[in-house]
């Protein structure tokens, strides 16, 4: 295997999709060959409402740099009112990032649709640039899982 | 640990022009867990299954994963294959290496390099995977209707014509619902009763339903294909297996003063009475809230009078406990109460009457016979002055409306029958003036736009675009109806002698504790929602409950028999299956963590969680009794809201544990 030789900053992005709306609208992005950068990671989840705050602040300490949960759209749950409780604990959680010096860009809340594979490359390639421009995230960082 | 194998697909040159696929299977080899890595052609193709299945066999594999296209394509595939070289389906998981990788991605080695990590996470993932069973449980072949309405009279004959047992349950003494109370109807103007009441006899007469009218569903418990409805029949007072509904007691009885609902208060009826002569079932019923013999004990005439000796004075209301494996809301609606529309003067004047209590005026049934009167004339119908001469229809009386009094819907249904009347009126009486206010006429339907163009044009009904500021009763009787007509921009006073309001509908106030003990979700509006506003439009998001006729939203008879035979075929769908098969991705609480909080009740959507006592053994070795959550696994859907709710981390969700999760984002941050 070929080792990527570019020094350059590659920030690391965790994106929590829902398995209804928005894995469907990042398959439609890649269905439509809609370019996004290499450094977002999708895990799916059956509901935006499955995203433990924990799993976000154990990507941050674990050295990501950026983490964004995508959902459906208010009003579109696929579980009727899973995004509303996502959306009340993701507003607590970034108060609470606040608090803890991470900055407020380097996580993110977007709804997007099945439909919608355009915003989901769109919101992708911001974010990433969002991240990137802020560079390494210093916060959280658990050096142990730098050694592997 | 697991034995896991890496199966990594080129999807032709769909994957394999972008992303090195033999790096990709190279570098899963050094994967802890990883006993076996290959990559080939096409993985979903006969020849890749059944290497999948070759592997698993030869090299004991407990674990697959699959780098190819998205898991909402093949994931169904590989876990069939995997399952018939026999491990659990869900030990198989996907690295989405196509749409998320290989066709958005130019550059081959930043793109092996991304294949690498997402293959690598679907290994850690796997590696905590555990075999799931999708749960399950049987069926009551049986389907409760609540509401006797033609939306619940259509869905239990397309259900009983299946071969199904139905139960209706009808507040009211007859089933027919409101289309009893219709003269005609729009757009063939067919008489509603001739199409009905056959439909009613059909109902009473299919030995597969069993009506139980004059009665409320008291309590529901259960979820889907095992529900159990408490039915209270209310006490008519009346032996129903001994009436023959021969109507003698409604002649003989002394209390003649009540009003009569059927006709809405235009007319009276007595204290025993049969609401009217096609009832369903056609038996009396006693009005306790008049009948002078049980509210004072002097009386007894009915008793008297009946030869089949049904009158039983003691009756007591009776509780009939009943297994369902579906149950439809067919609760139907009721026009909104105008008392809050003041400026139209329904309280002040009996001249100004709703469409419905019009449908009466005009139905040969009804307290005139037919004959159009004027409601304040309805005791001396002989007075030339008891035709109305000047009719002024007033549309969309609570409709659309964001004064806080109506209802910010479009009840659907005004414009089409406002147009009926006034067409109707202007047939049977051609000296009649008809004048219609409206906001806009909305007639999207089949023949329906053309109705009501043949009002305007053949019929000559005056159509005017403004609203109605007052109704003003005059001395002499008429009413001095005061509009603005918006296309001549100018006021206009016209002397009417009846003015009739077409009123909003709204949802039954019954609805909203129905659905409430259905665990259904409702609008702000009191309408159920359905599980998809597109695609599923019969259904409720709680499993097992259907959703028939104006319940849903506003909508017409032909409409609500749409409904009404959709939710009758998902119904049918339904109990046409010995075991339901659940989803095994469903949550799961441990007990010895859980403190019994409700939190993660109070976000369950489907009402999947409930609460027991139970004994646990303590760290000194003695027994304490908890309250612990348990889910039920027919109910639950999945979603999680529960997992993140828990404050003590007791419950997880199978198939994306915490554990699974967080693996998941080490993988990715490595």
């Amino acid at each position: 295997m070929q080792v990527n030789e570019n020094k350059e900053f590659r920030p690391k992005i965790v994106a929590f999709c829902c398995n209804w709306c928005s894995y469907a609208g990042a398959d439609l992005a890649g269905t439509n060959r809609l370019n996004y950068p290499v450094d977002v990671k999708i895990i799916r989840v059956p509901c935006s409402c499955r995203v433990n705050p924990m799993f976000i602040l154990r990507a941050f300490q674990r050295g990501a740099d950026g983490v964004i949960m995508c959902g459906c759209h208010p009003g579109d749950c696929h579980y009727t009112s899973g995004n509303y409780f996502a959306r009340r604990r993701m507003t607590l959680l970034f108060s609470m990032l606040d608090f803890m010096g991470i900055e407020r860009e380097r996580t993110r809340v977007e709804w997007v649709s099945a439909a919608e594979g355009a915003k989901f490359a769109a919101t992708m390639n911001e974010f990433v640039e969002t991240v990137t421009k802020l560079g390494e995230n210093k916060r959280l960082e658990d050096l142990r899982c730098k050694k592997q | 640990m697991h034995r896991i194998g890496v199966f990594v697909c080129h999807c032709g040159t769909n994957i394999a022009a972008t992303v090195d696929v033999k790096a990709v299977a190279e570098a899963m080899k050094q994967e802890p867990g990883v006993v076996f890595s290959v990559e080939y052609q096409y993985m979903c193709s006969e020849g890749g299954q059944t290497m999948i299945q070759e592997a698993i066999n030869e090299h004991k594999l407990t674990g697959v994963v699959v780098c190819s296209c998205s898991p909402r394509m093949h994931e169904a595939t590989f876990r069939k294959a995997a399952s018939k070289a026999g491990i659990n389906p869900y030990m198989v998981e996907i690295a989405n290496i196509r749409e998320q990788c290989s066709w958005i991605h130019k550059d081959i080695m930043t793109a092996t390099e991304k294949a690498v990590i997402l293959a690598r996470t679907a290994v850690a993932k796997v590696q905590l995977n555990a075999p799931l069973v999708a749960g399950e449980s049987p069926v009551t072949k049986r389907a409760l209707v609540i509401g006797g309405g033609i939306a619940g009279m259509q869905t239990a004959l397309d259900i009983a014509e299946a071969g199904f047992e139905v139960d209706i349950v009808e507040k009211q003494p007859t089933i027919g619902g409101k289309m009893t109370q219709i003269d005609k109807t729009f757009p063939t103007l067919d008489c509603a009763s001739c199409i009905l009441t056959p439909k009613m006899v059909d109902c009473a007469q299919n030995e597969k339903i069993h009506i139980y009218a004059y009665s409320e569903v008291d309590e529901i418990n259960g979820f889907v294909g095992n529900f159990t409805a408490k039915i209270r029949k209310k006490a008519r007072y009346v032996d129903t297996t001994k009436c023959t509904g021969c109507g003698v007691c409604t002649e003989k009885c002394p209390q003649k003063k009540v009003p009569n609902e059927f006709n809405l208060g235009l007319d009276t009826r007595r204290a025993i009475y049969i609401p009217f002569a096609q009832a369903v079932p056609k038996v009396a019923t006693i009005d306790a809230d008049y009948c002078t013999m049980l509210k004072s004990g002097k009386c007894g005439v009915c008793s008297k009078v009946c030869t089949a000796g049904a009158i039983d004075y003691k009756q007591q209301d009776e509780i009939i406990e009943q297994q369902y494996g579906a149950i439809v809301a067919a609760t139907g609606y009721n026009p909104i109460k105008i008392d809050n529309y003041d400026e139209f003067a329904y309280s002040q004047s009996k001249d100004v009457i709703t469409s419905l209590e019009l449908e009466r005026l005009m139905n040969a049934a009804g307290p005139s016979s037919g004959t159009l009167i004027r409601p304040s004339y309805l005791d001396r119908q002989d007075d030339h002055k008891a035709h109305p001469k000047t009719i002024v229809f007033v549309q969309c009386v609570g409709s659309r409306s964001d004064d806080g009094c109506g209802k910010p819907y479009c009840s659907k249904i005004c414009c089409m029958y406002t147009a009926k009347h006034a067409m109707l009126i202007r047939e049977k009486y051609p000296d009649t003036d008809v004048y219609v206010f409206y906001i806009d006429v909305r007639t999207p339907g089949k023949l329906f736009d053309e109705f009501y163009r043949r009002a305007v044009e053949q019929y000559g009904v005056h159509y005017i675009k403004g609203m109605v500021g007052k109704v003003a009763p005059q001395p002499d009787g008429t009413l001095d109806v005061q509009a603005s007509d918006l296309i001549a921009n100018k006021q206009l006073h016209i002397n009417a002698d009846l003015v009739v309001l077409a009123t909003a509908i709204e949802p039954d106030k019954t609805a909203r504790s129905v659905a409430t003990m259905l665990r259904a979700s409702m609008d702000t509006n009191d309408f159920f929602t359905e599980a998809h506003a597109k695609l599923r439009p019969v259904e409720s998001p709680t499993a097992g409950v259907f959703l028939s006729g104006v319940c849903q939203g506003p909508k017409d008879i032909p409409e609500t028999v749409s409904q009404a035979s959709a939710a009758a075929a998902k119904v049918i769908g339904l109990l046409a299956k010995d075991k339901l098969t659940g989803n095994p991705c469903v949550a799961q609480p441990n007990e010895l963590m859980c403190n019994g909080c409700s939190s993660c009740e109070k976000v369950c959507p489907y009402g999947a969680i409930t609460y027991s006592d139970k004994e646990f053994m303590q760290y000194d070795r003695s027994m304490a009794v908890r309250r612990v959550a348990s889910v039920n696994e027919a109910v639950c859907q999945g979603c999680g809201a529960c997992t993140v709710a828990c404050p003590s981390g007791a419950m997880d969700l199978k198939g994306f544990s915490n554990k699974q999760i967080m693996a998941e984002v080490d993988a990715i941050c490595k």
